[in-house]
């Protein structure tokens, strides 16, 4: 749910909400198709919104963890 | 228990029962012109004798019911009344699971409903209380119940509580409509207004909402308006919820989607006439 430019997220396992800014609700959209490695979810990442790997590496890989401590990602 | 009443607001049916005559009484007088509840009662309220000596000496009122908090303090019997509008509150705040239960108080005119929320003393009842003698249809100066399907506001139109330098303003009111007044209570002095008769009569009759306000009082505020993005009105909104988190996804579905209908303002304000301008300049 979109709400100013926010994403407001009810997660069903958990039944926590959740407030995400950019570029979290982009990353969970994108492993939304298959899973992947931090590596794949980058490329994914870049190749979606036309970045450069090591431009945005820091910025998801710290994004990343963030939503796996939130419960929203987690590994395989 | 050894008297009982019952009494239907809105949607919601509390059954009564207390080992003393007194506050019943009260009660009776002043929700009489409510309707005949029918049906079985969503909730039981009780208000008991701390220790059955208590029913005599120095009595001391118990608040209990189906759903109950382990530090609900007992309240001195001439505050029977509180205790009453207390332990009522306590259940729905405990046990409604068939609306989004939130902390806030309604208004409706032309078919939209105004909600109203804040932290205690934002005035938010005084508010309701005031758009309900002025052309405005009370909702309910307390809890607002939104539909889990439709979204609409459900009025609860309880006695309206008004609390301190709020009991001056409706000094004019019928006799009838007002409660005892209740001196040195945990929360101050307390008088219970009953709402006007069109408040009761449409007490069936639900209204989208339209319009969110975050009022905030303080002796020296400019008047202020400012417009609250519905992201923020929901984070304040799930705050002053009781059951948001008990209904799940239904709860996130409501509320979300109450956030999104409805556009929020904050309003600062440091007189009550100031407040029903700024309340006329955002309904407009």
């Amino acid at each position: 749910m979109l709400l100013d430019g926010l994403t407001i997220l009810y997660h069903r396992p958990s039944g926590m909400t959740h407030i995400l800014v950019t570029p979290a609700p982009e990353i969970l959209a994108a492993l939304g198709d298959a899973p992947a490695d931090p590596e794949e979810l980058l490329r994914r990442i870049c190749e979606r919104f036309e970045i450069e790997a090591e431009d945005a590496a820091e910025a998801v890989a710290a994004r990343l963890a963030e939503l796996e401590a939130a419960g929203l990602v987690r590994r395989a | 228990m050894r008297h009982r009443l019952d009494l239907r607001i809105g949607p919601v049916t509390f059954r009564i029962g207390s080992d003393w005559r007194a506050p019943l009484a009260e009660l009776e007088r002043l929700y009489a012109p409510y309707p005949e509840p029918d049906g079985i009662a969503d909730f039981t309220v009780r208000l008991e004798a701390e220790r059955i000596w208590r029913r005599w000496i120095r009595p001391s009122v118990g608040i209990r019911g189906d759903h109950n908090l382990p530090d609900a303090a007992p309240l001195a019997l001439r505050h029977g009344l509180l205790a009453a509008e207390m332990a009522m509150n306590l259940q729905m705040a405990l046990g409604q699971r068939r609306f989004l239960l939130l902390h806030a108080a309604t208004v409706e005119r032309d078919g939209k409903a105004l909600l109203m929320t804040g932290e205690s003393g934002a005035g938010k009842s005084t508010l309701a209380a005031l758009l309900g003698e002025r052309g405005w249809r009370l909702m309910g100066d307390e809890f607002a119940l939104v539909d889990l399907d439709t979204l609409a506001l459900h009025p609860f139109p309880r006695m309206i509580s008004l609390k301190n330098e709020a009991i001056g303003l409706f000094a004019d009111a019928p006799p009838e409509r007002l409660g005892p007044l209740l001196q040195d209570t945990p929360k101050g002095r307390i008088r219970h207004l009953r709402p006007c008769a069109d408040a009761i009569a449409r007490m069936d009759e639900p209204a989208p909402p339209a319009f969110i306000l975050f009022p905030r009082f303080g002796r020296d505020f400019e008047r202020a308006v400012r417009p609250v993005g519905a992201a923020e009105a929901f984070v304040r909104l799930t705050q002053a919820s009781t059951n948001y988190i008990a209904l799940g996804e239904r709860g996130f579905e409501a509320l979300t989607g109450l956030v999104a209908a409805a556009p929020a303002w904050g309003i600062d304000y440091s007189d009550t006439d100031g407040a029903l301008a700024l309340v006329e300049e955002v309904s407009r």
